[in-house]
């Protein structure tokens, strides 16, 4: 660095040209994150295909070819009453995903409401909301939703997912509090309001493009569990059962012993929801190495060490042997 | 001319519920455009507060803060024109600027907000801006991280001058910059401060550089002002104890000591 | 002392709220199946459980809201919460009090298993970056979104149908009388193998993961990287200084978790036939018995509370910078 009489040029390092937009999504570009948005794609297609690619309707009886093992015509075999497994599979997607998502969007909307309100002011009115909030954590919500959806006859789609947003939001909200609050103290949102920003300005434009790998990580574990939740709901008779989703399959199962013989019955379902789970928990895994990108590097660091033929025994400090 | 004045001030912080904090006690000083003012104090003696107060991020607890003989106002277009006024830059610059946005947008808010210029000249004044603290124009797209310590602290420099105030907060603006660069900044500072014939009050932990850099010093010791002052006199004739250890403590021998009696530091 | 007084309103709120959305929630749901109940079994019920059961739901009540809302309370604290319409009349409270220690064993248990196991993978493979022990975190992944449901039938089908290794339903055999002794004790563990195991399984992932995560980060800090310069054993090192540190966090989410821990065993009892609340809850949903269902609400959400506050205690022992305030 040289000083000069009339300024200094200071070292610049590494120089990037500007990204704008998309850089905000760098989040997904790892490779777990990018598996794990293909696999939701799949998923996603088929809920919007899938009553139209469905080989058969998934409540059509066939009572020639009833308990069938996989088959060409039957690629997952079929049920007691002989009704095609694969197209009920397919057919369910649509309800998993749209409640998953749904419930995800309610419930993401309602913790940024009031996490953030809650991180951004003080006193009273932060410590109100943050009880607010715990004691929605608190309270169990499986029997609660358990007995507030037996009390409908025939919900929709979008009060299941309404109910499960409500029992779901508290988690996101809470995050959301804690880490608005470290934000507030930062200088640059001082600055901000040093400059006379108003106050949505500040929240909206300063803090929350700095809250969406939070924001994000929430929105995918409320949509794991809303999914699980709904299944359990469907498996259970909670809910109706004259919707298709993977749950009420299983509830069909269960409830003609389908237990263990009939695996086609009752694997494909299961596994099906795993395999969301794990597409939407990779995506969580994307992000939180992007945030925390000690994680990113923890295994590339010893790995590497080991080609070069030092073993980093405790994984902790690798220490290098100066006599090499 | 512009005129900010401290009456009487004193702030109490009230922490774990009951006891209370005096972070300042009875603090008066006049700060008006074309002067230079140093604060000093090591920390915790209530340098910050004092910049916080003057900036609206708190507010005193008994005295009076008057801008131009009118007390601050505390909303509305008033609090907006105040903003435009008073400017503040900040001590840490790794965490004043926006991580998420580029350096046009730190330009350009105040620019918008203040209705510096007409909207279709923002981007040239950003420019020009820029030029100002003398920081290249292809700077403009690219965000914090990938500016050096000393860049980011001229953006921030520029970005409190946008709106063209009369007054300017510097707290501790070269404190976390690598020694080597600071003085560039400070004397970047300087000769702003003469171009636009601003008020600032310099607020340093570091005694050498307030003589370099301001007309005069006020020493501040856990919230009381001890002692205050021409910078020269201040130095080189420390009436109070505080201030004198200051002086004392201080490693820079060759900017401070250079009188004749006793010749380093006694 | 502060804290704790804070930590001990906030619990006394959400009690108090707990109680009171359960009061309000029978008066908003439509249908009123007690009524039609009571108006199909006329002469069976004792007037003092009709009393009772107005009091609890509000039916015909022509006192003012406020007013039953206080009665409410005055039967919770004598310990009344109505009487079961699926159970013969019998006392919520007994019928809650008969399941209440099956779940408590079986939960606690399998989640103190879990707990310590997944903690303790999820250490060793922090630590061992990049080994082949990172195979694990797949594994753990995979089990942690596997609906627990599913994995429990499978269990069952697995060891009980095909390999007859463990019973698949019930506490205790048929026919055996539920005694303190040894061989009942013995038929109980032996009943309770696989809802357990199913629980360990598929809360596991969660643990390792979680606790992968947090060694990671500690790892980093340099409190580690002095502990090893002093030349302290791995061992120690490994666990003295990170894990003692990365398990604050969980130790928080483990209390926060607890509601979703009991939501996951009330399935499981389900499935297994349990007797614990969540078979009692089931039957109650299938049964419309809305007593029954009310006051097994109020004791789940208030053991989750006890629980909480358990958790909370724990921690502050053993993190003293929880114990000040937090200046915000």
């Amino acid at each position: 660095m040289s000083v000069t009489a009339t300024g200094v040029t200071d070292a610049v390092p590494v120089s990037v040209s500007g990204r704008s937009f998309r850089e905000g999504f760098s989040m997904f570009r790892n490779a777990k994150s990018v598996t794990g948005l293909a696999i939701l794609g799949v998923f996603t297609l088929l809920a919007i295909f899938g009553p139209f690619i469905a080989p058969y309707d998934p409540d059509a009886i066939d009572l020639l070819h009833r308990n069938e093992a996989p088959t060409f015509a039957h690629l997952l075999g079929t049920t007691h009453m002989g009704q095609d497994i694969l197209s009920q599979i397919i057919v369910g997607t649509r309800g998993v995903m749209v409640v998953g998502f749904l419930c995800g969007i309610f419930a993401t909307l309602i913790a940024v409401l009031v996490g953030v309100t809650a991180g951004y002011v003080s006193g009273a009115r932060s410590e109100a909301l943050s009880a607010l909030t715990n004691v929605f954590l608190v309270i169990p919500g499986l029997p609660l939703i358990i007995i507030v959806a037996s009390q409908f006859q025939d919900p929709n789609v979008v009060l299941i997912a309404g109910v499960l947003a409500i029992t779901g939001w508290a988690w996101g909200a809470r995050v959301l509090r804690a880490q608005t609050m470290s934000l507030r103290n930062r200088d640059f949102i001082q600055a901000a309001r040093v400059n006379g920003e108003p106050l949505l300005r500040i929240i909206a434009v300063e803090m929350l493009p700095n809250l969406l790998a939070v924001i994000a990580s929430s929105f995918v574990g409320t949509v794991t569990a809303a999914i699980l939740a709904q299944t359990t709901l469907a498996f259970v008779g909670v809910t109706p059962i004259s919707n298709w989703n993977w749950g009420t399959i299983l509830f069909w199962a269960q409830s003609n012993n389908a237990f263990p013989d009939k695996w086609w019955w009752y694997l494909p379902a299961g596994l099906c929801i795993a395999l969301v789970g794990v597409a939407l928990a990779l995506v969580n895994f994307g992000i939180d190495e992007y945030v925390n990108p000690r994680l990113r590097s923890a295994g590339l660091r010893a790995r590497a060490l080991r080609k070069r033929g030092i073993t980093p025994s405790h994984g902790a400090t690798a220490v290098a042997d100066t006599r090499d | 001319m512009t005129t900010l004045e401290f009456r009487n001030v004193s702030k109490k912080y009230r922490i774990r519920g009951s006891r209370e904090l005096l972070a300042l006690d009875d603090v008066s000083f006049t700060l008006e455009s074309g002067r230079t003012i140093a604060l000093v104090g090591q920390s915790g003696s209530g340098k910050s507060t004092i910049a916080k107060i003057i900036t609206r991020l708190e507010s005193a607890t008994t005295g009076s803060v008057l801008l131009d003989g009118e007390p601050i106002p505390s909303r509305g277009r008033a609090l907006r024109a105040y903003r435009q006024q008073v400017r503040m830059v900040f001590q840490d610059p790794f965490a004043s600027l926006n991580p998420y946005h580029t350096i046009r947008h730190h330009l350009e808010r105040p620019l918008r907000l203040h209705h510096v210029v007409a909207p279709g000249e923002v981007d040239a004044e950003v420019l020009r801006l820029l030029d100002r603290v003398r920081l290249s124009a292809d700077l403009v797209e690219r965000r914090p991280h990938e500016l050096s310590g000393g860049q980011r602290q001229r953006v921030a420099i520029a970005r409190a001058l946008a709106s063209r105030p009369g007054l300017l907060i510097a707290d501790e603006p070269v404190s976390m910059l690598d020694v080597s660069i600071r003085l560039g900044v400070l004397n970047l500072l300087a000769e702003l401060q003469r171009e636009s014939n601003l008020g600032v009050l310099y607020i340093t932990h570091d005694l050498a550089t307030a003589r370099h850099f301001s007309d005069e010093i006020m020493v501040l010791n856990s919230g009381v002002v001890v002692e205050r002052g021409p910078s020269d006199d201040v130095i080189l004739n420390p009436q109070h104890a505080y201030t004198r250890q200051l002086r004392d403590a201080s490693p820079n021998p060759d900017v401070l000591f250079s009188t004749p009696k006793g010749g380093s530091r006694s | 002392m502060r804290f704790f007084t804070r930590r001990a309103a906030f619990y006394l709120f959400t009690a108090w709220a707990a109680i009171t959305i359960n009061f309000f929630l029978p008066r908003m749901l439509k249908g009123d199946p007690i009524t039609a109940y009571l108006a199909r079994n006329q002469g069976k019920v004792s007037p003092e459980a009709i009393d009772s059961l107005r009091v609890l739901f509000g039916l015909d009540n022509p006192k003012p809201v406020w007013q039953q809302y206080f009665d409410y309370w005055g039967l919770l604290l004598r310990g009344d919460l109505g009487v079961s319409l699926s159970k013969g009349l019998a006392p919520v409270s007994d019928v809650i009090a008969g399941a209440l220690p099956w779940t408590l064993g079986l939960v606690g248990v399998a989640t103190i298993i879990s707990f310590i196991i997944g903690t303790a993978v999820g250490t060793i493979i922090g630590w061992r970056r990049g080994s082949r022990a990172e195979a694990i975190v797949p594994i753990a992944t995979f089990l942690s979104t596997v609906p627990y449901f599913w994995l429990g039938l499978i269990v069952i089908s697995v060891f009980s149908t095909t390999l007859h290794w463990f019973p698949a339903s019930h506490a205790y055999g048929k026919g055996v009388v539920p005694s303190f002794s040894p061989e009942f004790i013995g038929d109980v563990l032996y009943h309770s193998a696989l809802p357990a195991f199913t629980i360990v399984l598929t809360s596991l992932g969660g643990w390792i993961l979680g606790m992968r995560n947090m060694m990671v980060t500690v790892l980093d800090e340099d409190y580690v990287t002095v502990a090893q310069a002093k030349g302290l054993s791995p061992f120690r090192v490994m666990y003295g200084y990170a894990a003692r540190n990365a398990v604050l966090p969980q130790l928080s989410s483990f209390a926060l978790s607890l509601g979703f821990i009991v939501g996951g065993t009330l399935i499981m009892e389900m499935i297994f036939s349990y007797p614990g609340l969540g078979l009692r809850l089931f039957e109650a949903t299938l049964a419309k018995d809305y007593p029954l269902m009310q006051g097994m609400f109020l004791v789940i959400t208030l053991s989750v509370l006890v629980a909480n506050i358990l958790a909370d205690v724990v921690y502050a022992i053993m993190d003293p910078r929880s114990r000040q305030e937090a200046t915000s």
